[in-house]
């Protein structure tokens, strides 16, 4: 097992798209780690260079402490598996197992051992002898998933290997993953754009965007203190609320780091923060810390225009008085009504504040609401 | 079972069209059963007398078996050249990154665009001055140059077909470009190799002109020359030439059907997701 660092890493296509710029980052030695980002962020092709598969333009690629910037793929020792498992149609079960031992040149008897203990803690050995075509879809997941073990190489790649399974499949092939995780104590490198398979796996999670690295943290650290309003909107579902507004000094702050007052249309909210760089924020608030409540203690009157009903929870969206939109998550008691008026509060110390023109966040804390 | 009126239809086009396509061939097989003197006499669907003295004559008189032979050497030949040469053209145009593509693609297609009868003068004084003349390969290497782009474009345009993700796949479990050439790629072109290979085959088998133009005599024949010249001064042996044009399409129709299997095949099925 090894580590997969990525220093200083640009891959720049001919036509001039940039699908990685000066990206440094470190899956270490046993650890999950997710990309993470919306589609055409360039984290499938970070895998890509990471299995060699695509050459960078610039900045170096090790695993473990050799570097392999210009070695091909099949001399980097790693496994793939791939978004449509890319098994080999004109082989059985067997050979697709086999194929990177004995492309090796390794004994025939060590293979066939190998091909069955892994086939048999995947549960394929009843269908070892089919052929791909004659598998649903969650024994391909496997058989693929199987091709990568044999090998026990240095590290694991994954390139949105759940994408193509129904959703209860899916579900079961996370946790199948994530124990696999733990029995092998394996390198790996898990490609998403769906983040709550990147918050339920990984170890720890980056998320681009155009290439760039936007923040690289446990998913408790992302989710909680995202570092910029990108990542703050990408991870978390339904997506955080965002308010633009301004910020300006209380005269009468007395206290340690200023005061601010946060105005949004009809939001007006209270804030400290260590001197702000700019007055025009935006304020985001998850629909999970926004409270539906009766009208008499509420700050924002807002009026509801659509239920989805969860079972567990309904996602409730409403627009306040100023037009603006908000969703917010409230227990399945009482059900809520289309139409029907109600107030909507915000649970202290859960708002971000990031700065409106560059979206980076601003180390703003003790937030509360400013009618307490 | 009762079948709606569209698939009476649809079974009625279809009857038509093989009856379309299938009496030529019956209608010569029936005739060169037939003697010579009935053929025009009294001209049936049926045959009435069976003979076999055109397939006596033919063999026996004339050695159509050299032409037989000359055309088996010649065509394949030029297919196992082209198949080879084909597919590895096909796999750099299809799978490497090179400038000058699209160009390299319109020229090789641009080949076969010259009519044939305008080129048979120059390749003739080519072929003289180099004295292959009324050689194989006098008659080889012409039919490779027209039908190596046909192969060309037919497998560039299958091979891209295969996933990308499968070689992707043999590479990084290990393999070099030479192996997921050979045991990923090539095993699952084999349906488009062997089309491609009947239609090179097919194409050499019965090409007229240029076998009529570059050999001399009834050693280095094909059967298309030999049959064309059973014509004699005052008459025409149809039953001979029938009997011939039969035997002749014998080779294409069985290997057509021996490749049938792999053909149809979807071989490629179950690689990814789908």
């Amino acid at each position: 097992m090894a580590r997969i660092a990525l220093e200083h890493v640009d891959k720049v296509y001919a036509n001039g798209f940039v699908a990685a710029r000066d990206l440094s980052l470190e899956a270490a030695d046993g650890e999950l780690l997710v990309l993470v980002g919306p589609s055409g962020s360039g984290k499938s092709t970070v895998l890509r260079l990471m299995a060699g598969l695509e050459q960078v333009t610039g900045g170096t690629i090790r695993i473990g402490e050799r570097d392999v910037t210009d070695l091909p793929p099949q001399k980097r020792d790693i496994a793939m598996v791939f978004q449509n498992y890319a098994l080999y149609p004109h082989m059985t079960v067997r050979e697709n197992l086999g194929f990177g031992l004995s492309i090796r040149k390794q004994p025939v008897a060590l293979i066939n051992e190998r091909v069955r203990m892994v086939a048999s803690s995947l549960g394929l050995d009843a269908m070892l002898d089919r052929k791909p075509a004659q598998l649903s879809g969650g024994q391909r997941q496997r058989v693929a998933l199987g091709r990568a073990i044999v090998r026990e190489p240095l590290a694991f790649l994954f390139d949105e290997p759940l994408s193509n399974l129904d959703a209860q499949l899916r579900v079961e092939t996370r946790v199948e993953l994530s124990r696999l995780h733990q029995k092998l104590g394996a390198t790996m490198v898990y490609v998403t754009h769906d983040q709550s398979e990147a918050l339920t796996l990984g170890d720890r999670i980056a998320v681009l965007r155009d290439g760039v690295l936007q923040q690289v943290a446990s998913p408790m650290e992302l989710y909680s203190r995202p570092a910029n309003r990108f990542v703050a909107g990408f991870i978390g579902s339904p997506a955080m609320n965002f308010i633009e507004g301004t910020l300006s000094a209380e005269t009468t702050g007395s206290e340690s780091g200023g005061r601010f007052t946060f105005k949004g249309g009809d939001l007006v909210l209270d804030v400290r923060c260590d001197s702000p760089a700019s007055s025009s924020v935006v304020l985001g608030v998850r629909p999970q810390h926004l409270e539906v409540v009766g009208d008499a203690d509420g700050m924002l009157r807002a009026e509801v225009t659509l239920v989805e009903p969860m079972g567990n929870e309904q996602i409730v969206y409403v627009s306040l008085s100023g037009g603006e939109r908000l969703v917010a998550v409230a227990p399945p008691e009482p059900p809520m009504k289309q139409g029907e008026r109600v107030a909507i509060r915000a649970k202290r110390d859960a708002v971000h504040l990031f700065d409106a023109k560059n979206g980076v966040r601003l180390s703003c804390g003790g937030v509360q609401p400013s009618r307490d | 079972m009762t079948l709606r009126p569209q698939r009476w239809a649809f079974g009625a086009a279809l009857a038509l069209l093989v009856l379309f396509t299938l009496f030529p061939f019956y209608w010569a097989m029936v005739a060169s059963f037939t003697p010579d003197a009935a053929l025009f006499r009294e001209p049936s669907l049926w045959p009435r007398t069976i003979i076999l003295d055109h397939y006596r004559a033919l063999f026996v008189e004339r050695d159509f078996l050299t032409p037989i032979r000359n055309s088996l050497v010649v065509a394949g030949t030029t297919t196992v050249f082209c198949l080879v040469v084909g597919t590895l053209a096909a796999y750099a145009l299809a799978r490497l990154d090179f400038k000058g593509k699209p160009a390299i693609m319109a020229f090789i297609l641009a080949v076969t665009m010259f009519p044939q009868i305008s080129i048979v003068s120059p390749l003739y004084l080519l072929l003289r001055s180099l004295r292959l003349i009324d050689t194989y390969p006098g008659l080889i290497m012409p039919y490779m140059t027209f039908a190596m782009p046909l192969t060309v474009w037919i497998l560039t345009g299958s091979i891209r077909q295969i996933p990308r993700d499968l070689e992707e796949a043999a590479h990084v479990d290990g393999a070099s470009r030479r192996q997921s050439f050979t045991k990923i790629l090539l095993p699952l072109a084999v349906p488009s190799i062997a089309t491609t290979g009947i239609l090179t085959f097919i194409y050499c088998w019965n090409e007229f002109l240029f076998a009529l133009s570059f050999t001399l005599g009834p050693e280095r024949q094909t059967v298309p020359v030999a049959i064309a010249l059973f014509r004699g001064q005052y008459q025409v042996p149809w039953g001979q030439i029938l009997a011939a044009a039969v035997v002749a399409t014998a080779p294409v129709a069985v290997m057509v059907l021996g490749f049938q299997r792999r053909i149809v095949q979807g071989l490629t099925a179950g690689a990814v997701k789908g």
